[in-house]
């Protein structure tokens, strides 16, 4: 075992303290004190069903070594909201079907609310495709997405201006 | 995770070139930037160096400054960071191609510049942008600090000069002279999270109606990225014409000496070098004219 290190993470505006090896990837650390929201799909940075926020910057979890988080903030999607307070995004993924096993839907809309708060709050198709090319569906086709994106994106952008 | 290492976290970058600065081998230490790939290739082997020294957080070294006719990454800088600053498609628009079609979004929030360089492989999507801008790489070790030309740092299959004990700290181009323009381009199976089948990066410089400057650089076509100079001197110091262009494209087909594997055949990619030089090189001039 590689040299094991007591480490101060914020998930979810929570502070964890987690004994977590030099080795530990923060996918791994995340699900095994039950952030279980944050999916393990391919470990190579392909799929990004592990995608989480760092200080509101999407990366994949498989991909980042606990030991190099310090004290950024992690967001999961359960941090954006739930059933009980859904979060803009979360109720137009549901609202129109553009989910169907749900296994690549946290990554989906943790990449898409990087997306619009670091570099677009007015996505165009292209922008989407970009910010998404990450992001793997194995069920419902991209079409659906795409369009929970525009639909989210626009909500957002009036919950704003209500403000 | 299934190989086993030490992680060390240093706050400056002082600290960072002492705990590499013991290294005899990349065995015993080596820096860890965004991990993209270094992370994939530990799980994948299960071997990992002894330590790796987290360079990707330490002040100073993320960012991109323009000053006094040079660009300069700092080691740090993303993938991302690139295409947030619209500075970028002014100063070296290859970058901005390169970037685009670099991985997904959570790769490009996290991969670095250096990291991209120091991985040494022959398909990295930024090594041919910036080969054709004509960038240099600053190696720094506890002992003194040295710059090299991109053109030179790069031995073979994931070899270069960089000793074990050295950290790549910036990475710098002039800023192209005016009436100049610079491209990418990928061919891969998808426009995202792609790895490159051919890459092909141009750089051409126009004045008094001849090319005053031309880099051609190829990825994915050799050992490591290179420049097809045997393609540049076609057209360095000439006014363009179709027939040069051809030319051009015909040596840098020449000079490509690709393997095949499980993304494309030999053939392929010869073939695509020559019709992705020839097809650069005519927008890259029309956009000038």
């Amino acid at each position: 075992m590689t040299n094991v290190k007591t480490r101060q993470l914020s998930v979810n505006g929570v502070k964890r303290t987690v004994d977590a090896p030099a080795n530990e990837t923060l996918l791994e650390t995340l699900r095994r004190i039950g952030a279980v929201e944050v999916k393990c799909g391919c470990e190579k940075g392909d799929c990004g069903a592990c995608a989480v926020l760092l200080d509101g910057e999407a990366v994949d979890s498989c991909l980042t070594l606990t030991g190099t988080v310090g004290e950024r903030a992690i967001t999961t999607v359960k941090g954006l909201g739930g059933a009980e307070n859904p979060h803009p995004l979360q109720t137009a993924f549901a609202d129109l079907g553009a989910a169907q096993c749900g296994y690549c839907t946290p990554g989906m809309i943790i990449a898409t609310q990087s997306l619009l708060t670091n570099d677009t709050d007015t996505p165009d198709e292209a922008d989407i495709r970009l910010a998404l090319s990450g992001n793997l569906c194995r069920c419902t086709g991209y079409t659906k997405i795409y369009d929970a994106v525009l639909d989210g994106a626009r909500a957002m952008r009036e919950a704003e201006a209500a403000k | 995770m299934y190989a086993n290492f030490d992680l060390l976290v240093p706050d400056e970058l002082d600290q960072a070139l002492t705990m590499i600065g013991g290294a005899k081998t990349a065995e015993d230490c080596a820096p860890l930037g965004g991990g993209t790939n270094l992370v994939v290739d530990m799980r994948a082997s299960g071997k990992a160096p002894a330590a790796l020294v987290s360079v990707a957080r330490l002040p100073g070294l993320r960012g991109i400054t323009i000053a006094e006719g040079t660009v300069t990454l700092g080691a740090a800088t993303t993938v991302s960071d690139l295409l947030r600053d619209p500075r970028m498609l002014e100063v070296g628009a290859a970058m901005v191609d390169g970037s685009r079609v670099f991985a997904g979004q959570m790769v490009r929030n996290t991969a670095t510049v250096a990291g991209n360089i120091c991985c040494g492989s022959p398909a990295a999507d930024l090594v041919p942008p910036l080969l054709a801008l004509g960038a240099s790489v600053t190696l720094r070790s506890a002992g003194g600090e040295r710059t090299v030309p991109l053109d030179e740092y790069f031995t073979g299959y994931k070899t270069s000069v960089r000793r074990p004990d050295e950290l790549l700290t910036s990475i710098s181009w002039p800023v192209p002279a005016e009436n100049s323009a610079s491209r990418f381009y990928k061919l891969g199976r998808r426009k995202g999270d792609a790895i490159t089948m051919v890459g092909v990066s141009v750089l051409v410089g126009m004045k008094d109606g001849v090319c005053s400057e031309v880099r051609i650089a190829l990825g994915a076509v050799g050992p490591c990225v290179f420049r097809a100079k045997t393609a540049e001197t076609v057209l360095k110091g000439k006014a363009p014409s179709p027939e040069l262009v051809e030319q051009a494209a015909r040596k840098a087909m020449e000079e490509a000496a690709p393997i095949d594997d499980v993304r494309a055949t030999g053939a392929y990619r010869k073939q695509q070098v020559q019709v992705l030089v020839r097809r650069l090189l005519n927008q890259t001039i029309e956009s000038l004219s």
